[in-house]
């Protein structure tokens, strides 16, 4: 019969209209509206205790005009829109200046203000990062040998001016220390942390070398 | 008395939504029929291939996620390919299924584009698209669990992968592989019987085989004249002589044509995937000890891949030095739109969008 097929095809429409797992191909954000039923459950009240205790969020909820945030599902190994950065960790050898295929990051050091008493380190006077102008590709986490710089997670970096998107030295450090497991199995190895939540990462917790031990350095200088 | 009738010439694009990008289209009209066409394109150009002269063959794998930027694995895969060919690097077993794993899910994708967009430049607006695009959305999870990334994916390297897949990828790629035949079916059975895009797509865009060999069209169009040439069969590369999959072709070289055989190829490539994850090494390395500098011999080498558009090649002319000295890149969407003119002309105003749509093109793949 001519014209079946399109009854067949708006019975698709119907089934996806009404099954519960397939109705939504658009979610909300950053924030979702919600109802008296889940605003309680999420406070973890049953609905009546909550209108009594509170009762000018559950007549929001009631007429639809309570919305709480909302976060889309995110893997741990996102590579955000952020850097992390250990500076103790960061001996300013410009690998990932030198790794970058647009040539945005900007490392001045200065070796004459190293004590040398410490080590070779040199001490980093400029590291600027345009993120105006980054892909966000990670070669330069990659090419990081001392596991300083670390892909983000975070997403929402939009500023009103091109001059705030170059990230200096300073923000980089005050930049929160959420390393994505991007490029860093170290990381996903560790179950306690998740860049999404719980806490941050802290400078000896992101290593990717162990130190070798005495007898393991010995045997392989035998080795040589 | 009689009218004086002239021929008018409209311009299509370059900011026309329906032109998949922005493609200029001057077609000369005879009311409703087509007369001629002059496509003008070049609006998306940023030379893509004289910037891999000056980037390292690592660097220049995030600019090949930017030409094809719905198929962005298979960009890669092309590119890593000719690079290895070129200096001569192994890559590990278990990269290269994860490589066919991926870039099978990409050409599902990029299919699931193709045929949401072909329903909507037909007048289906955004229901299937949104069908399309869910599928899409669940296999770009998958990915950004491979690279973090969804669309720049900057996946492979010249000697393997990135990193390994994360341990939570296998049982959501089971999910996703389990889900899409359904998901398939459920999309055929929207649009595949349905008389409106019978009748709009039968017959219409007609390429014969001999016109499609003349143009060196690629890929689904070619397929869907009626050749049977696919590159994962007739050259295989990567792992795909251990796999069995069968290569569908088409009859008449029609839009509807084109549209099944993509939908077929899609469950091809489910199969791959399916036997890939079945055959996969256990653990193993997935990067073979490439430098990052990587200084090439002095040479060329031409690498092509069956991607989803067609035959996705790569030439690349080594003067020893770690950048290329010229980097050419075979689009097939550019060389698939060489016989638009044979589609088009003799066809009617309300056929040449849907024409257009079903050679799926990416305009940052014709312009690069």
């Amino acid at each position: 019969m001519y014209g079946l097929a399109l009854f067949k095809g708006l019975g698709v429409t119907m089934k996806n209209l009404v099954s519960p797992g397939r109705m939504f191909t658009v979610h909300q954000y950053p924030d979702r509206k919600i109802g008296l039923m889940g605003l309680a459950r999420m406070n973890g009240q049953n609905p009546l205790t909550f209108t009594f205790r509170q009762p000018a969020e559950a007549m929001k909820a009631l007429v639809g005009l309570a919305s709480v945030r909302d976060r889309q599902y995110q893997h741990p190994r996102f590579r955000g829109e952020e850097f992390s950065w250990y500076e103790n960790r960061c001996t300013g050898c410009a690998s990932c200046a030198k790794y970058c295929p647009l040539g945005i990051i900007k490392i001045v050091t200065d070796p004459a203000k190293t004590d040398l008493q410490e080590g070779d380190k040199y001490f980093l006077e400029v590291f600027d990062i345009d993120i105006g102008r980054c892909m966000f590709c990670g070669l330069c986490v990659e090419a990081c040998p001392y596991d300083a710089l670390h892909m983000g997670s975070g997403f929402e970096e939009g500023r009103y001016s091109r001059a705030e998107l170059v990230i200096d030295k300073a923000k980089l450090v005050a930049s929160p220390k959420r390393p994505s497991h991007w490029f860093r199995p170290q990381l996903a190895a560790r179950d306690a942390y998740n860049p999404l939540e719980g806490d941050e990462a802290d400078s000896h917790d992101v290593h990717r070398h162990e130190k070798p031990s005495l007898s393991q350095q010995r045997s392989r200088w035998g080795q040589r | 008395m009689t009218i004086k009738t002239e021929p008018v010439t409209i311009n299509l694009g370059p900011q026309h939504p329906s032109t998949h990008g922005v493609f200029r289209l001057r077609v000369t009209f005879d009311g409703e029929v087509v007369l001629d066409v002059e496509p003008v394109f070049g609006y998306l150009h940023r030379g893509s291939e004289k910037l891999a002269e000056s980037r390292t063959y690592v660097q220049i794998v995030t600019l090949t996620d930017r030409m094809d930027y719905i198929a962005s694995m298979s960009n890669n895969l092309a590119y890593v390919r000719a690079v290895e060919k070129l200096a001569g690097i192994d890559v590990p077993e278990r990269a290269q299924y994860i490589r066919v794993i991926s870039a099978e899910l990409q050409r599902i994708a990029s299919h699931m584009m193709a045929t949401g967009f072909l329903l909507n430049d037909l007048g289906a607006f955004a229901t299937p698209l949104m069908y399309c695009f869910r599928e899409r959305e669940r296999i770009l999870d998958l990915f950004e669990m491979l690279c973090g990334a969804r669309i720049t994916l900057s996946y492979m390297r010249p000697g393997g992968l990135l990193q390994d897949a994360p341990p939570d990828f296998w049982p959501a790629l089971d999910r996703v592989v389990k889900d899409l035949p359904a998901s398939i079916d459920e999309l055929e059975q929207l649009i595949t019987g349905n008389e409106i895009v019978l009748t709009r797509t039968r017959n219409v865009g007609t390429l014969t085989a001999e016109q499609a060999i003349d143009n060196s069209v690629s890929g689904p169009m070619l397929r869907a004249a009626g050749v049977q040439w696919d590159l994962r069969k007739a050259d295989p590369y990567e792992v795909y002589d251990r796999l069995e999959f069968d290569v569908p072709i088409g009859a008449d070289g029609d839009n509807f044509d084109r549209y099944v055989v993509r939908i077929q190829e899609m469950r091809e490539s489910v199969r791959i995937i399916e036997q890939c994850v079945r055959q996969m090494p256990e653990g193993g390395p997935v990067r073979s000890p490439a430098p990052f500098f990587i200084r090439a011999p002095e040479g060329d080498a031409y690498s092509a891949v069956e991607g989803p558009k067609g035959e996705l090649g790569f030439y690349i002319v080594s003067d020893g030095g770690i950048a290329p000295y010229r980097c050419k890149v075979r689009a097939p969407s550019f060389i698939n739109l060489t016989p638009l003119r044979e589609m088009l002309v003799g066809g009617k105003m309300g056929d040449l969008i849907t024409t257009f749509g079903s050679v799926d093109i990416v305009l940052g793949e014709v312009d690069r």
